[in-house]
C-alpha cells in the first residue's frame, strides 16, 4: 500500500476509483456475515411480487462498506478513519455495476486531517450513496 | 415598520406552521414520544477472527490485516449487531420483529444515514458493549406523505469501558 503524505495532497484531488458488480453469491456471503435474513437480497421472486422492487436489492450497508473502502485503501497505513457518513439516497440492483470513488475536500495541515467528499455511482452516473469522511494522516 | 399586508401574511404563515404542526404531531402519539431517550438492553458481542475475514470476503476487501483477520473493517460492528434471534420470531419478510421501537403509524422502512465516528480498532478477542438509545423521532412532510425519521444513537465499549465507536443512526419510516 503506498504512503500518503499530506503535504503531497491538494483540495479536489480524486480518490482512486473501483468498480463493484455484486453477484447472487457476493450477496449471498455478504448477507450471510451479517447474518440478515431479508428475503429481498437472494428471493427474486418474493422481491419482485411482494416488495415491488424491480430486482434483487443490493443491501444499502453494504455499498456503505465500499464507500468506506475508498477512504481506507487509498490512506492505507498512512493514517486512521476518524469520521465516516453516507446516506443512501436510491436503491440499486443486482446486475448493475457501481463504481466508488471520492475527492479531497479540506485539508488541515497542522492538525493531520484530511476531509473527503466519497459516492458511490449507478452506471448512470448517477450518485446512489453520497459521503463524507474526515482522516488523520499521521 | 412593518406594512399591514406583511404583518397579515405573517400571521397566515404562523397559523399555517402551527396547524400543520398540530396535524403532524398526532403522527408520534405520546406514548411514542415518551420514548425518546430510552436505552434498550446492551449488546455483547465476542468478536472472533474467523467472522472477520467472513465479513472481509464478502466484502471485497483489499488490505491483508482485513482478510487475515488481524483488524476488522471500520463497517464489520453494523453485522456483528444484527440481531440474532430464533427462526419463528422472523416475519414472511425473514426480518426479525424489532422489540426496541414505539408503534409508529408507519410501518415501510427505508435506509436514511449513518454518521460514524472511529475510536479504536476492533480486533479479534475483543468483547464489546453495545448500546443503543432512541435519540429522536422528527416528522416530515415529504413529497409522496407524511416521515418519520428514526434516530438512533449506538455506542459500542469495550468490557472495560474503552469506547470503540459512535454512530447516529436515521432511518425513514413511510
Amino acid at each position: 500500500m503506498s504512503g500518503v503524505n499530506i503535504s503531497d495532497l491538494n483540495v479536489g484531488e480524486a480518490l482512486p476509483e473501483r468498480s463493484h458488480t455484486a453477484t447472487n453469491v457476493s450477496l449471498f456471503l455478504y448477507n450471510a456475515a451479517i447474518w440478515n435474513p431479508h428475503r429481498i437480497h437472494y428471493d427474486e421472486p418474493y422481491t419482485t411480487n411482494v416488495e415491488k422492487h424491480p430486482g434483487v436489492v443490493i443491501d444499502g450497508p453494504l455499498q456503505g462498506d465500499w464507500l468506506n473502502q475508498v477512504v481506507v485503501n487509498w490512506m492505507g497505513e498512512s493514517g486512521t478513519l476518524i469520521q465516516f457518513n453516507y446516506s443512501n439516497r436510491r436503491a440499486s440492483y443486482l446486475g448493475e455495476t457501481l463504481t466508488s470513488g471520492g475527492a479531497i475536500t479540506a485539508i488541515d495541515t497542522d492538525a493531520g486531517l484530511v476531509d473527503m467528499e466519497i459516492y458511490i455511482k449507478n452506471e448512470n452516473g448517477d450518485v446512489i450513496t453520497p459521503g463524507t469522511a474526515q482522516v488523520k494522516i499521521s | 415598520m412593518m406594512k399591514a399586508s406583511s404583518v397579515l401574511r405573517a400571521a397566515a404563515a404562523i397559523r399555517y406552521c402551527l396547524e400543520e404542526e398540530t396535524v403532524l404531531s398526532e403522527l408520534i402519539s405520546a406514548e411514542a414520544k415518551s420514548w425518546i431517550g430510552r436505552e434498550a438492553e446492551p449488546i455483547r458481542v465476542e468478536v472472533s477472527r474467523r467472522d472477520i475475514v467472513k465479513y472481509s470476503i464478502a466484502t471485497e476487501q483489499r488490505q491483508e490485516k482485513y482478510l487475515r483477520g488481524d483488524e476488522a473493517p471500520s463497517m464489520f460492528m453494523f453485522g456483528a449487531l444484527r440481531p440474532v434471534v430464533p427462526m419463528d420470531t422472523l416475519g414472511p419478510d425473514g426480518i426479525a420483529a424489532e422489540s426496541f421501537l414505539p408503534d409508529l403509524p408507519l410501518k415501510r422502512v427505508m435506509a436514511g444515514g449513518t454518521e460514524m465516528t472511529f475510536h479504536r480498532p476492533v480486533k479479534p478477542g475483543d468483547v464489546l458493549i453495545a448500546t443503543r438509545s432512541l435519540h429522536d423521532l422528527i416528522e416530515k412532510q415529504g413529497k409522496s406523505g407524511p416521515l418519520i425519521f428514526v434516530v438512533q444513537i449506538l455506542r459500542v465499549e469495550t468490557e472495560a469501558g474503552e469506547l470503540v465507536l459512535e454512530e447516529k443512526q436515521t432511518r425513514i419510516f413511510r
